[in-house]
């Protein structure tokens, strides 16, 4: 392998804290779940990184694992989305504030 | 060869993502991560994971993208509104100031880690049987325990997802 395995790293860090900044910085709920998405997939290509260096394909069994609970987050998440919008017309994170303190 | 491959793939990833979560409209958000998992997919063919990126542009780029998608026809909000409801406000940027530091300290780490030497892999290392053997036979438990989780996801969604909740 003639690239850096930690080259890959910063790649997976660079992108997972987009992740968080978008995370952080969007209202829209929609958006907010596509950036925990781009942080579960940085923590998939360490995974992969990790695999390659040991030689052994645990790694890519759990990236398997992270794509089907990506798949479960996503039914449920967007499924909650349909539900927000249709009780409040609201697609903004503002709006779910009632246990706000 | 390879390290050209890994800069283009790693460019197209980074822009790809930064640019979904610079843009106003949902739809471009996540049009703009299809490219980016597509390019995620191409840096584990660099890695020798060929199933995981088979798997990467099927379910990611694919099923779970057009579900996004799907939902957003779905509402089917006028654009504008979209744009209105999707602005970023200035007093939301301070997280910000958070995540480049975060950012900073952790590419620094990740600089410093002592890796082995890659070690040389099986001609069988990420094929869909070597992934396959490993995930009916060491990671058996697990991997019932997925479809168990995906269930309860299912009826969740629907339950959740119904008109009336009684």
């Amino acid at each position: 392998m003639t690239v850096d395995p930690r080259d890959y790293l910063v790649v997976a860090v660079l992108l997972f804290s987009i992740g968080v900044a978008g995370f952080l910085t969007r209202r829209n709920l929609l958006v907010v779940f596509l950036s925990i998405e781009l942080m579960l997939n940085a923590g998939g290509l360490a995974l992969l990184t990790f695999a390659r260096v040991r030689g052994s394909m645990d790694g890519h069994v759990l990236f398997f694992l992270i794509l089907a609970l990506a798949a479960a987050e996503s039914a449920v998440g967007l499924s909650l989305f349909i539900a927000l919008y249709r009780r409040k017309h609201a697609v903004e994170a503002e709006a779910v504030a009632e246990l706000k303190g | 060869m390879e390290q050209v491959f890994f800069w283009a793939f790693s460019l197209t990833v980074v822009v790809a993502s930064l640019n979904a979560m610079l843009r106003r409209r949902p739809l471009a958000c996540a049009l703009s991560l299809v490219v980016s998992f597509v390019g995620l997919a191409g840096l584990y063919v660099l890695l020798g994971a060929a199933f995981p990126a088979v798997l990467q542009v099927i379910l990611y780029a694919g099923a779970i993208m057009v579900l996004v998608v799907f939902v957003l026809m779905f509402l089917n909000l006028p654009e504008d509104e979209w744009s209105r409801r999707s602005d970023v406000k200035k007093e939301r940027m301070w997280p910000l100031l958070l995540v480049a530091p975060l950012a900073a300290v952790l590419i620094g780490l990740v600089r410093r880690i002592e890796l082995p030497e890659p070690a040389p892999t099986s001609p069988e290392f990420g094929s869909v049987a070597g992934v396959g053997k490993a995930l009916f036979t060491v990671w058996s438990y697990p991997f019932e325990l997925v479809s168990l989780l995906l269930l309860v996801a299912v009826v969740g969604a629907v339950v959740i997802a119904k008109k009336k909740l009684d």
